[in-house]
């Protein structure tokens, strides 16, 4: 496939952009004008969570993708997905944060008030301490902090080869983030499986090529003669 | 493949609209008739009006309902709320679920079979279990265990006045209810999330407890497919799950039952499931809960529900860590 840089640069990146945006907006309008389900603010910490899972998902599927079609221009849109997933999943711990923890809390000195923000911290902290899924729910997302804060073109030339090593966290991120919504759901995990499988796909893929050797569907085996 | 929306229905398995209008003509006619012939025995004292009923969105009302001085005061949730988020995995697993798939549920004839150790052993017809039998507003908390709650303005009877009729002999220490498990009418039994038939149970003097009701209606209506109906259990101090629906079968037995969530992840469910803010879900805390339609700040959840003063004798003595 051949895209001019112009169409990448002006058309293609904008409306991928703006289509990233299109589930938080949703999640607004949704919400603002009560199309959300009798528990809104569930909804919103449960569609964030997906989203982050799902912008992973196709952060991860770009380099697959450029391999089995060969169109190496849809590496431009990886570091956009990479950082929408970071966008969601900082939105969902925020979510989780205000929601499920601060309004849990006691005011014992009004809300505007030091001992307001020392409680959430003790609250955020314990539930991180005591709760396993969400443990590795605030793994995941910690994971994706260096990746995003390295993200631009300066680091990118900066960090060399060490770059692409330091990006490959991005799988753990992946797997953790499955985990943390396999270990959440009560009884049906057939939406988990579903995550499962097609992260596995996409990191198998790499190691199935890894295997194989590295060139773009050129055997290295020498056929016997 | 392994991943399968569960909620697909063959079109060959929808009831064609003249059937189901058919079907809503005749249960038009018999609940009214069987809900009148219920109520003329208990008489029209309907007292003060505690309600601010909804507008009835399809006009089954239960006339004569007697108000409770069992019920809270506080605001019940909307009939929207109360009729679009429900956990009845036998109609899906999403909150929004039971409200799509239930819609044709046929609940007319429904036959309940009482079992066990009884003297009345019997399928009764649920217009007999209704003949004669008072029925009362009752609006209930309601605390699932996924810490969120809801104020229900439920129509039932005490389970005691029916557990009376079935004379429970002196082996009957406990009742086993069993959910419906029809896989033609009820997509998520199709696939084993759960292992069907749904059973819940509870302890005799819990079951005869005047707190404990069997519902038919809400907000003064015919229950909603999606709630239970056309008959299910409410025990306001017990998490959501203990709530078992769409009941066809009571069964009096001697030793404690198993129900489905206990069997399903033991050290997350237990049988008792009393509402205790001290004793967290293994995965989430239970110390406080969203109220639905309550505004931003999250519930202290209390102590059995709030109805401690009226239950926790039965639990004297008992270490409810451990019975969880």
């Amino acid at each position: 496939m051949r895209v001019s840089d112009r169409t990448l640069r002006f058309v293609l990146k904008p409306l991928v952009f703006l289509a990233a945006l299109g589930p938080a907006a949703w999640l607004v309008w949704a919400g603002l004008t009560g199309n959300l389900s009798a528990n809104p603010l569930s909804d919103i910490t449960n569609e964030t969570g997906l989203w982050t899972l799902r912008f992973l998902c196709l952060a991860l599927a770009v380099t697959p993708l450029r391999r089995l079609t060969g169109w190496n221009g849809a590496i431009k849109f990886r570091r956009m997905l990479g950082l929408f997933a970071f966008f969601y999943g900082s939105l969902h711990f925020l979510t989780y944060v205000i929601v499920d923890r601060f309004a849990g809390l006691d005011f014992p000195d009004g809300i505007v008030a030091v001992s307001t923000l020392r409680n959430l911290a003790a609250s955020v902290g314990a539930d991180v301490y005591k709760r396993p899924f969400i443990t590795i729910g605030f793994a995941a997302l910690t994971l994706m902090v260096p990746l995003a804060a390295t993200s631009t073109a300066g680091m990118i030339r900066r960090l060399g080869r060490k770059w692409q090593t330091l990006h490959r966290l991005v799988y753990a991120s992946a797997v953790l983030g499955v985990i943390h919504y396999w270990w959440l759901v009560k009884a049906d995990v057939r939406s988990p499986i579903l995550y499962a499988v097609v992260v596995s796909l996409l990191l198998g893929f790499r190691v199935w090529r890894r295997k194989k050797g590295t060139g773009v569907f050129v055997s290295r085996r020498v056929p016997a003669v | 493949m392994v991943i399968k929306r569960a909620s697909d229905i063959a079109s060959s398995e929808i009831t064609s609209k003249a059937e189901y209008l058919n079907r809503r003509e005749f249960l038009r006619a018999a609940g009214v008739a069987g809900a009148a012939a219920a109520l003329a025995a208990g008489g029209l004292a309907t007292g003060e009006v505690s309600l601010q009923a909804q507008e009835a969105p399809h006009g089954r009302k239960f006339d004569g309902v007697k108000s409770s001085p069992l019920s809270t005061d506080a605001k019940p949730n909307s009939w929207k709320d109360i009729t679009t988020y429900n956990n009845y995995y036998e109609f899906g697993t999403n909150k929004d679920d039971p409200a799509a798939n239930a819609r044709n549920f046929k609940t007319v004839p429904w036959t309940v079979t009482v079992d066990g150790e009884c003297n009345k052993k019997a399928a009764w017809h649920l217009e007999d279990i209704l003949k004669g039998q008072t029925l009362e507003d009752r609006v209930y908390r309601h605390r699932c265990v996924e810490a969120w709650s809801m104020v229900i303005p439920w129509v039932g009877f005490p389970l005691s006045d029916f557990i009376k009729k079935c004379e429970p002999t002196s082996k009957a220490k406990f009742v086993e209810f069993t959910t419906l498990d029809d896989p033609k009418q009820m997509p998520g039994t199709r696939s084993q999330v759960l292992t069907w038939p749904y059973v819940e149970g509870l302890r005799m003097d819990e079951a005869m407890h005047p707190l404990t009701i069997l519902v038919v209606g809400l907000y003064g209506e015919v229950l909603p497919n999606q709630n239970g109906a056309p008959l299910r259990l409410a025990v306001p101090w017990k998490y959501g799950f203990k709530h078992a629906k769409s009941l066809v079968k009571i069964r009096f037995v001697e030793k404690q039952p198993m129900n489905t969530w206990q069997l399903q992840a033991s050290n997350e469910y237990g049988f008792y499931a009393n509402v205790n803010p001290s004793v967290d879900h293994p995965r989430w805390s239970q110390a406080t809960e969203r109220v639905i339609g309550g505004g931003f700040f999250r519930k202290k959840t209390q102590m059995f529900n709030g109805y401690g003063d009226q239950v926790a004798s039965l639990y004297a003595g008992m270490d409810l860590r451990k019975n969880f």
